[in-house]
């Protein structure tokens, strides 16, 4: 049994201690927009946020994570999709198949946390996550206007 | 010739391969009066257009979307005839189920090849127009008066001489009584609204929060999930597993073997059936090809470069004469390495099944392809079987094979009545794709006192796709499909240059690698070998590359309008800056001319590659601000594979597992793109493919320019540019 606060609910789950958190989210929360994609931290598709930090979640065992650390995914990111991020990758129109989006969106919230004016040069050493789609230029633009948005409001 | 992409428009064979003893199903053309006839209750106003009474329009959308934007295109083609109001559009897919029970009257469900658009756009328009004719005919018809006094302005119906209105949404009932009509007239493109807008896309917003459902998302209640391994030896099968070692480990509900090459755990969760399936002892018989390697691939590659045997494209005038003429005779040999597609989101497919019914639940390039599999894997006619189409978490040509389709409904029948998810692993992904397949290219050129081009052979060595996936369209043994971009005179693509001696020819030599439609597919390469040897041909000749092309170009002013537009836009007639080199390509592929010049420089042995100058002209345009996405998206597929793609193998099987090894473009890495759409008019190409086979020569021409260097064996990632 394993004890988790996610999107700011705390949750019992009945689990292998090994499973990735990953699969936790997805099969036993039934929260599918973190995604599988490698499942060996590669691409980011299954990134979420642990007390803020951007964690690939696909490698991270559940019994790693401690019941009071703040699990985010996705789904808890805004309650509307208004999220900064949300609408400028809405502004951009980012997502072309999709599939990588939420967890390029959660890598950037990540980001724009820990640095909320990233250069060029930032978001090219932390978006690392991997979009077969091509969709890099207009995650970069979206960044950029989701960190003048919050830059300005704050 | 024509090339073999309009193969499947008649006699249309449904199935994921002739082998599997595919179901032929005649296609007439779908828009037909008893297409038309209503079979389903209103408020369908016919099979394209659903109106709802809160005026809400569903547009029924027979091809996939898998991020190509497909979706809102195919929508704007309907919504223009229709003349509703954009702003209540929704879409469906309809089943393959329900195509084949209505004499496909949706036509063809296959999205590849980038004809989506450009080989349904007649159809879905005449589907909207006809729908809008029967609209207005059931105002006409209540109001007592004649179609003609009538207009439509954003799904409101108004007879101006009464002055009365009405909308779509209280006439959808009674249109669907109507008679449709006959033949209807298509707008004129001038007069176009919605078509060739950049509207934002239909299926954006639900991707933003992850509530968007693809394959691996599904779930049912009481689903059973599985794993899969296949025998990662090309002809190999399994020799021996121990199902007893892991079937009490814990959710494990059953371990299956499918058939002679794969076996499979299913279990209460995704994970514990992978963890089981890790734990299961396996031994594989490594069959006939366990000595096939990229060495003795590449070998018996090298030898078709030679060879007298060759299917011939082209043979105009004399080259060998030329060669032994006495000019300038130049000669280099390239290759290309097979690719992963490697779609974000793995193979997967769920199915159901009872002695009865079948129905599958599956991202997939071609529904109908998916029926087929699945029909035939359940051992059920047809129409007991249907397939729920989900969107695809990128396609890129895997999605059109139908074997994960197959294996989900083997594992269903092992548990009758209950959903079974199957999602393969990232690795079995990568063991078991339908590789872009391998080619070697062995160009020659003469060059007379002027340095003009008089002469050219281009021996394309390499694998076949279609002998290995459609040999029904094989044309006398040779694979037409090989040539892309090169012929003479195809819509589909003709080369741009005229070459007084021009010989193209093809050794086939097919390895036991199981090839693929891969994004772009042959004009990747093609274009590679053609454009990378002219700037090798204009360096000899000491001719400016842009001069070199133009000279060879004054025959085909599209290819050579979107060459300039590029050369112009990148700033080819002016110095680039300080250390930053220019290369430029083009080709036409896919019915669509396209170029792309580069800027890159190299410091410390590492290319940046700064910035991307893109045109195309793709005949008509449907939705700019979606043709730039697939332009931009173009390049990080292209360069991913000059830069990074590379299947090698080793001991008959694929040698990379996983994005580790299989390394792709990054954010980093990414150059700006600017994009020029520029649409002639007169034709429909397509926009979601060509662009990837110059992102490669624009490049690699840039590359030396900066270096000297001239790499032609790809990837780039094997070559030390120090
Ligand atoms: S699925 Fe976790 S990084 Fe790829
Ligand atoms: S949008 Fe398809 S992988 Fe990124």
């Amino acid at each position: 049994m394993a004890r988790l606060n996610i999107n700011g609910q705390d949750r019992e789950v009945d689990v292998d201690p090994d499973t990735p958190l990953l699969w936790v989210i997805r099969e036993q929360l039934g929260l599918t927009g973190t995604k599988f994609a490698c499942g060996v931290a590669q691409c980011g598709a299954c990134t979420i946020h642990i007390d803020g930090i951007a964690t690939r979640s696909c490698v991270m065992p559940v019994s790693a994570v401690a019941p009071e650390q703040k699990i985010l995914t996705i789904e808890g990111l805004s309650p509307d999709g208004s999220h900064p991020l949300q609408k400028a990758w809405l502004a951009h129109e980012v997502p072309q198949c999709g599939y990588c989006q939420a967890g390029m969106i959660m890598a950037a919230a990540g980001l724009l946390q820990q640095n909320p004016n990233p250069s060029d040069e930032d978001i090219n050493a932390e978006i690392t996550n991997i979009c077969r789609c091509g969709t890099y230029n207009r995650v970069r633009a979206a960044i950029k206007e989701a960190a003048a948005d919050t830059t300005n409001a704050g | 010739m024509t090339i073999a992409t309009n193969v499947s428009r008649r006699n249309f064979l449904i199935g994921s391969s002739a082998a599997m003893g595919g179901f032929v199903l005649g296609f007439h053309v779908p828009f037909t009066k008893e297409a038309l006839a209503q079979t389903a209750l209103p408020p369908e106003v016919n099979a394209w257009v659903v109106i709802k009474p809160d005026d809400t329009v569903v547009i029924r959308i027979a091809r996939s979307e898998m991020g190509q934007g497909t979706l809102t295109g195919l929508a704007q083609l309907v919504a223009e005839e229709l003349e509703c109001d954009w702003s209540k559009v929704t879409t469906e897919y309809p089943t393959p189920g329900q195509n084949v029970a209505r004499d496909r009257v949706w036509g063809n469900f296959s999205t590849g090849g980038s004809r989506g658009i450009r080989e349904s756009h007649d159809y879905v328009r005449q589907g909207g127009a006809a729908a809008r004719h029967m609209l207005v005919a059931a105002a006409a018809a209540e109001w007592d008066v004649t179609a003609s006094e009538c207009s439509v302005d954003k799904g409101v119906i108004t007879h101006g001489a009464s002055n009365r209105t009405t909308t779509y949404g209280a006439m959808a009932e009674a249109a669907a009584k109507q008679t449709p009509p006959g033949n209807v007239v298509l707008k004129d493109p001038k007069d176009w609204k919605i078509v060739g807008q950049p509207l934002p896309r239909l299926d954006t917003v639900e991707k933003l929060t992850g509530k968007q459902i693809y394959g691996t998302d599904l779930t049912f209640p009481g689903m059973l999930n599985a794993a899969v391994k296949a025998c990662p030896h090309f002809g190999g099968k399994i020799a021996s597993f121990d199902a007893a070692a892991v079937s009490s480990m814990p959710g494990v509900r059953k371990v299956v073997q499918l058939d002679d090459v794969t076996v499979g755990v299913i279990a209460d969760t995704w994970w514990r059936a992978k963890t089981a399936l890790d734990a299961l002892p396996v031994t594989w018989d490594e069959g006939p090809n366990k000595d096939v390697s990229s060495a003795s691939i590449a070998e018996m590659l090298k030898e078709g470069l030679e060879a007298d045997d060759a299917f011939v494209l082209r043979n105009e005038g004399d080259v060998q004469t030329q060669f032994s003429g006495g000019g300038k005779v130049l000669s280099a040999v390239y290759a290309f390495p097979y690719q992963n597609h490697a779609t974000m989101e793995p193979m997967n497919a769920t199915a159901l099944y009872t002695t009865e019914r079948c129905e599958v639940w599956a991202p997939t390039q071609n529904g109908e392809a998916s029926l087929a599999a699945a029909a035939e894997a359940a051992g059920l006619p047809i129409r007991q079987c249907d397939v729920h189409k989900v969107h695809l978490g990128g396609g890129f040509g895997r999605r059109g094979m139908q074997d994960y389709v197959r294996q989900a409904v083997q594992l269903a029948r092992e548990v009758p009545g209950t959903h079974v998810k199957l999602i393969w692993s990232r690795e079995e992904d990568m063991l078991h794709g339908a590789y872009h397949p391998t080619t070697q290219c062995k160009m020659t050129g003469a060059l007379d006192a002027e340095g003009n081009l008089t002469a050219l052979h281009m021996r394309i060595s390499g694998q076949s796709i279609l002998a290995s996936v459609r040999p029904e369209a094989m044309q006398g043994g040779m694979d037409p499909v090989v040539f892309q971009g090169l012929t003479q005179n195809s819509p589909e693509g003709h080369l741009a240059y005229t070459i007084p001696n021009l010989r193209i020819d093809h050794a086939m030599r097919n390895p036991p690698v199981p090839p693929g439609f891969w994004r772009g597919v042959n004009l990747n390469q093609n274009a590679i070998y053609m454009e990378c040897f002219l700037d090798e041909l204009a360096d000899a000749a000491g001719v400016d590359p842009l001069e070199f092309r133009r000279k060879l170009m004054v025959n085909h002013p599209k290819h050579l309008a979107v060459l300039n537009a590029a050369a112009e836009g990148i700033g080819w007639d002016k110095p680039a800056a300080e250390g930053v080199h220019r290369g430029l390509g083009q080709i036409m592929g896919f019915g669509s001319y396209v170029a792309a010049a580069a800027e890159v420089s190299v410091a410390d042995g590492r290319m940046k590659i700064h910035r991307i100058v893109a045109a195309t002209d793709p005949g008509h345009q449907v939705n700019p601000a979606q043709i730039e996405r697939q332009v931009e998206g173009s390049f990080v597929y292209g360069l991913s594979a000059a830069l990074y793609g590379e299947c090698t193998i080793g001991n008959g099987r694929v040698e990379q597992e996983n994005f580790d090894t299989y390394e792709v473009l990054r954010m980093a890495e990414m150059p700006e793109v600017e994009t020029i759409i520029m649409p002639s008019g007169g034709f429909w190409g397509g926009v979601g493919e060509p662009t990837i086979a110059v992102a490669a020569p624009a490049v690699l021409n840039a590359l030396f320019a900066a270096t000297g260097k001239r790499i032609r064996m790809l990837p780039l990632k094997n070559h030390d540019l120090a």
